[in-house]
């Protein structure tokens, strides 16, 4: 069966099984690797993408969940890098090992999206579905509001 | 691409100049080295850049090309403590290059390197200078030949910004000028080259750019799983539920009948000692990754347990608990412990308890392999390259030389990655299936089959005099030991007592502290800081009962038994010898001063003497540890709901010279929240010989809202010889959260993690 979605703005003909959680169909299929693996059952948020705008975990999602709708990975949250969050992400060098941060940044910049000017408590509950073993969460905070062009006292 | 042979790769220089570190250079045979790297340099390790090979090769870390390009190999492995964006920017001041036309490699396996083990926080401390001899040994020969052309002595040149200087006249020759004809000299002994003094180090100790920073959040970063090679399979391995089980009878009917699913392939059950060996198990092969876990999923498999099938966590507790109630082996003695404590006005006793832990680092354990022509070539996210190189030849039966193992970045690696066995499967099934295979763990898998890190109990007495002076102390220690992984070892091994045991600065006149038996019935491995971890838990708890048991100041009382300002000889420590993480005790003393000071430090930043105004309540601990001095406070309150939290952390290091200012305080940072993910929650539990924790719901980290608002990172500024980074911020961190609890709630915890009996 052929599944129909756009991803980062490219339309894609998928000629896998429905039930294949998007994760795999961007990893394995169309070789999108910024969107990692990190647990399987939601637990991590290393997969997080957006489906029209809002952030899913894509290794619980099924890619027929997709269908014709509008995907965008890490690869397509700016063409070069620029985007304010991930602009921050560098100033701030938040990342360690850098595994979970296009999760990370995916979630907030779905945050971002709905909330630009977000709180405190608002920033640790959008992310409190992503983990980082390296421990860069007080980065991660300073880098959102940043991008949000908050102060960071 | 056509992958060429190593063979084709192999640089021409003897073994034993390798096993003299960077004897190469000594040894004259620089010039007819090439790099062996073949490593990524940009997006897809699959198109690797040739070898340059015009231009100025000084040694294998270090080529300069007639354009300009000087080309850097990182050969240690990132796996976020940041050693790509420090190491090569060192080689580079050395040097004299720009960084901005400097390239960064990553070294494949490879013995040329000297050791490449990314393990025991050793990248800096242990090859400071050898790395700077690395660019020195370069500038040499460019300034030689630069001077030559202006017929002028070497000493009135200078190499900087990417040339060289003729300091008299102002002449500029540009590395790449000079490049070619510095190939043709011989490159100089170590004698005859010299470092540059310090201050000329132009970013020793600065705040350097994140090398990866730019890749890693537009996603293009290349991590173990990102490979992908033409016609690769993917694997998913049913591994043993017990370390050394095996499979009794399979029937793979119902995987093979699974869409995309190609073979089910059986791999040989590991025996002890596990070494490096795979587990086992039947790894289900398939066209993408998807159908191999749904086809492992259906697999019909029955196992045997083997003699580790009866271990249970909690019963093991209580015969840990048993083993410390009697004698162990004294590998520490001052003065008669047993008799002081006999006339001590005061004793106090405590019983410690610690848990296995999982690594569980984000990118769970993966590797790509390709086994053809009599070559296999191996693509994976590993701490130690040759290990895992030699490793994956034993396995696959090729001389190592036959092996090409290429490192991409680690998600992670906290000790997990430095254990090859995942990569040696990726061989095993490329072998058998003749195609190029990823081995993919899932989050389940690296949970359940990790090298776990040791369960420990302890037994700490002290005896106070009628003063509240500590006069005795007598500690014994009981874990599975790191040992048992290697051979038939029942006690803790003479590097596991040297981590905070025989090395620990006590100004107590009677010490006695045993190391008692006991048999490990898992994989036991080595984990961030290691047993530090536990020790450190201990002692540093027991010092602050201590405070509280004669009503003193827990700093004060933590400053009176670390004892005054000295360095702590090997006969004031009752020992023979302690391991020092490998270096020399002469270089690398147990020195007081250096730890009063971080403990000074730190309580002087979280305003310590003011802690009962403010109504805060403080724990406090300090700890040395791969040669580096550091002291913790943690905040803790109660929540609305009543449960505990860590609203402020203060962590203070005295790692002697710093590399990379920038990276030195991230790894403070996240070892504060690595310290508190194993306070708070962590814990691994065996069941008929199998984890019963699976994934991150059972197996908990601290997330967003449970890592403090604040971390405070102080670095004491030095210039002593460097010490470790990535793991000695760890062992004071569940201490000091343990004394913090203490402070706010009247309630002790001697048992890691707090969860088991306190709200958090």
């Amino acid at each position: 069966m052929s599944i129909r979605l756009r991803v980062n703005g490219t339309e894609h003909e998928l000629d896998v099984d429905p039930e294949m959680p998007l994760l795999w169909a961007l990893r394995d299929v169309l070789t999108l690797t910024g969107t990692k693996y990190g647990c399987g059952q939601a637990l991590c948020g290393a997969c997080v993408v957006h489906i029209d705008g809002a952030a899913v975990r894509s290794c619980v999602t099924p890619v027929r969940r997709a269908e014709g709708r509008e995907v965008m990975t890490i690869e397509g949250l700016s063409p070069d890098g620029s985007h304010p969050l991930q602009k921050a992400w560098v100033d701030l060098a938040v990342p360690q090992c850098g595994f979970c941060q296009a999760g990370q940044i995916m979630t907030a910049a779905a945050l971002l999206a709905k909330k630009p000017k977000p709180t405190d408590a608002e920033i640790d509950q959008s992310l409190a579905g992503n983990l980082c073993r390296c421990g860069t969460y007080t980065r991660i905070r300073s880098a959102v509001k940043k991008a949000a062009g908050l102060p960071n006292e | 691409m056509s992958a060429p042979t190593m063979q084709d790769l192999r640089i021409r220089l003897s073994r034993r100049s390798v096993l003299e570190g960077l004897g190469l250079v000594a040894a004259g045979l620089g010039l007819e080295v090439v790099l062996p790297s073949r490593a990524y340099a940009g997006p897809m390790p699959t198109s690797l850049p040739e070898v340059p090979t015009e231009g100025l090769r000084a040694n294998v870390f270090v080529h300069v090309a007639p354009d300009g390009l000087v080309t850097i190999v990182c050969h240690r492995s990132e796996m976020g403590q940041g050693v790509r964006s420090s190491l090569p920017v060192l080689i580079a001041d050395e040097l004299g290059a720009d960084m901005a036309h400097v390239k960064v490699v990553q070294g494949d396996g490879d013995e040329a390197y000297g050791d490449q083990n990314t393990d025991g926080s050793s990248s800096v401390r242990k090859i400071f200078d050898d790395l700077r001899y690395a660019g020195a040994t370069a500038r040499t020969m460019l300034v030689a030949v630069a001077a030559k052309r202006w017929k002028v002595s070497p000493a009135e040149c200078e190499a900087r910004d990417h040339a060289v200087f003729h300091k008299g006249t102002q002449r500029v020759l540009k590395f790449g000028e000079l490049a070619t004809d510095a190939a043709k000299l011989k490159v100089p002994e170590k004698q005859a080259v010299t470092l540059r003094p310090r201050s000329e180090l132009k970013h020793l100790g600065k705040e350097l750019p994140l090398l990866d920073g730019p890749d890693i959040v537009t996603g293009r970063a290349v991590f173990g799983a990102d490979v992908k090679l033409p016609g690769m399979l993917t694997a998913v391995i049913a591994r043993p539920p017990v370390a050394g089980g095996k499979v009794a009878r399979y029937d793979a009917t119902k995987a093979l009948a699974v869409p995309g699913v190609r073979k089910v392939v059986e791999l040989p059950a590991a025996t002890k000692p596990f070494l490096f060996q795979p587990l086992g198990g039947l790894a289900v092969v398939a066209d993408n990754t998807w159908a191999a876990m749904r086809g492992r999923a259906v697999l019909d498999v029955t196992w045997e347990g083997g003699d580790n099938a009866t271990y249970d966590s909690e019963a093991y507790r209580e015969q840990l608990l048993a083993v410390i109630s009697k004698p162990g082996n004294v590998v520490r003695n001052v003065g008669d412990a047993e008799a002081a404590l006999a006339k001590a006005a005061t004793r106090v006793q405590a019983t410690y308890n610690t848990p296995h832990l999982a690594h569980a680092p984000m990118e769970p354990p993966t590797a790509v392999a390709r086994v053809e022509h009599g070559t296999c070539e191996v693509w994976a996210p590993t701490q130690d390259p040759q290990t895992a190189r030699s490793e994956v030849a034993k396995a696959v039966g090729l001389d190592p030389s036959k092996v090409m193992l290429h490192v991409t970045l680690l998600g992670g690696g906290f000790g997990r990655k430095s254990k090859p066995d995942y990569v040696v499967e990726a061989a095993l099934v490329a072998k058998a299936v003749g195609a190029p295979v990823r081995v993919q763990w899932t989050r389940e898998d690296d949970v359940r089959h990790d090298y776990y890190h040791s369960t420990s109990a302890q037994r700490l007495e002290a005896g106070l005099d009628a003063s509240g002076k500590v006069v005795a102390w007598h500690q014994r220690i009981a874990f599975p030991p790191i040992g048992s992984t290697f051979a038939d070892a029942t006690f803790a091994g003479a590097g596991e007592m040297g981590q905070g045991i025989v090395d620990l600065p006590l100004a107590i006149p009677a010490i006695r502290m045993e190391n008692c038996e006991a048999r490990a019935h898992t994989r036991i491995g080595w984990l961030r800081s290691v047993a530090n971890i536990y020790h450190a838990f201990a002692v540093q708890s027991f010092i602050d009962e201590l405070a509280h048991a004669k009503g003193a100041d827990p700093r004060d009382t933590l400053l009176e038994v670390m004892g005054p300002s000295r360095i702590v000889t090997l006969k004031e420590l009752g020992v023979a010898k302690v391991p020092n993480y490998g270096q020399s005790l002469d270089e690398h003393p147990v020195d007081t001063t250096r730890l009063r000071r971080v403990i000074e430090r730190v309580t002087g930043l979280a305003r310590w003497d003011e802690r009962k105004q403010q109504g805060r309540a403080l724990g406090l601990a300090a700890h040395r540890s791969f040669l580096t001095y550091v002291a913790v406070v943690v905040s803790v309150v109660k929540d609305a709901n009543d449960h505990i939290r860590v609203d402020e952390a203060w962590i203070v290091a005295d790692a002697g010279t710093i590399v990379n200012m920038e990276r030195v305080r991230a790894q403070m940072e996240g070892a504060v929240v690595f310290g508190l993910s194993l306070g708070l929650y962590g814990a691994i539990t065996m069941k008929d010989g199998a984890t019963v924790e699976s994934n991150f719901r059972d197996y908990r980290l601290a997330r967003i809202a449970e890592t403090p608002k604040k971390i405070h990172v102080d670095i004491i500024p030095s210039d002593g010889r460097p010490g470790g980074i990535g793991e000695p911020g760890v062992p004071p961190v569940a201490p000091a959260l343990a004394n913090a609890v203490f402070a706010l709630t009247g309630t002790r915890v001697r048992e890691l993690p707090l969860v088991k009996s306190v709200k958090v």
